[in-house]
């Protein structure tokens, strides 16, 4: 999703939240993310200024204090970028690959479903498609994608072939690198 | 605008649910995925000045060991024009690194007449400093007027107003840690005596 972005070609209009929209905004985010109901305020403090940056390519940046904490593409489901969800590890789903997929996602590839059912990989949860997903390693604390589920995790295990979980937003991906200042 | 300047402070919440993360100075992922960069031998020089405890958990001599056996259980099948490409890669991360080491930070008091001075500061995109931002920092911080202009050899510098050149020695070293401390050199220009 990002491989071409430019943060600094890309943005197209940057502005503050209305309060109103912010609480839409945050519910919206809490009905995707319960488990973040218990830090919300702490991601999305009540009375920060709240931004939306709108880039080319349709992609949403909402950041606070000039961090980019989510992005969306249209007006889709929002996705934590990888710098918040170190920080918030257990707040979203997850999926771990294996040792051997690390290099393939950290170059953009998508996650193969095999990567995600042999032997270092893991798969806790239940998850149906089109989840999103912070994507884990084998034998590493912090996670190194951000991914969004083809297919359910029961699909991924049973067909355990193609793609299992697409490569949003990763390590060193033009997203990570980019950083919004005023 | 007022009610956004009331609510700028952070709320006084003591204890952080958030997890720290170090990233790594050099190539700015967690130290753990150093090893698949081309900058491993950068990143680690930096782990152990930097976070001892974290660089003895990750290249402890058993991790090492370990690490050794994978490694050359890899390198058989890996091509060598990849690894030709990553050697390409790294000898240029390297060049780009001593040319920094090399280059210069040059911070020149100007008198301009008995009382009144500015202070010129050159050499600082050479560590990717974003002249312009640098300059309003600059401004802000001191407090006075600060601008990019080019000089007679063609090359951008900022020329900020009124004798700044010790605290700007201090300010730039806090603000960009990548600037070693013995590349910025303090000049004192005074004007021929009449
Ligand atoms: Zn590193």
């Amino acid at each position: 999703m990002f491989k071409k972005f430019n943060i600094k070609e890309d943005i197209a209009t940057r502005s503050l939240v209305k309060s109103s929209v912010q609480r839409n905004i945050r519910s919206k985010i809490l009905d995707q993310y319960n488990k973040l109901e218990t830090v919300i305020d702490e991601v999305l403090p009540k009375k920060s200024s709240l931004y939306l940056v709108k880039c080319h390519e349709h992609i949403n940046l909402l950041t606070v204090n000039n961090e980019i904490l989510f992005f969306q593409h249209f007006d889709g489901l929002y996705y934590p970028t990888l710098r918040l969800l170190h920080k918030y590890p257990d707040a979203f789903p997850k999926v771990q690959v294996d040792k051997g997929a690390i290099k393939k996602i950290l170059s953009g590839a998508n996650i193969m479903c095999p990567g995600l059912t042999s032997k270092g990989a893991r798969m806790n949860e239940d998850l149906p498609a089109n989840t999103i997903v912070g994507v884990f390693a084998e034998g590493k604390e912090h996670a190194l994608a951000i991914g969004l589920t083809k297919m359910s995790t029961e699909d991924i295990k049973n067909i355990n072939k193609d793609i299992g979980v697409e490569n949003i937003h990763y390590l060193n991906d033009p997203l990570w690198k980019s950083n919004i200042e005023t | 605008m007022s009610e956004q300047d009331i609510s700028t402070p952070i709320p006084a919440v003591s204890v952080s649910i958030a997890k720290q993360v170090i990233y790594c100075g050099v190539c700015s992922l967690p130290p753990e995925y150093c090893e698949y960069g081309a900058t491993l031998n950068k990143c680690k020089e930096w782990l152990r000045e930097k976070h001892s405890d974290l660089f003895d958990n990750l290249y402890s001599q058993t991790n090492l060991e370990s690490d050794m056996i994978n490694l050359s259980l890899e390198k058989k099948p890996a091509n060598d024009a990849e690894d030709k490409k990553k050697a390409k890669e790294a000898a240029k991360i390297e060049r780009e690194m001593q040319k920094k080491m090399a280059s210069k930070i040059t911070i020149t008091r100007i008198a301009r007449n008995k009382r009144k001075s500015v202070t010129n500061v050159c050499g600082l995109q050479n560590f990717d400093i974003d002249l312009k931002k640098a300059a309003k920092s600059f401004a802000s911080k001191f407090a006075c007027g600060s601008s990019v202009v080019k000089n007679n050899q063609g090359n951008d510098e900022i020329v900020i107003q009124g004798d700044v050149s010790d605290d700007l020695y201090d300010y730039i070293l806090e603000t960009w840690p990548d600037v070693p401390e013995d590349n910025i050199e303090l000049v004192e220009e005074k004007k021929s005596k009449k």
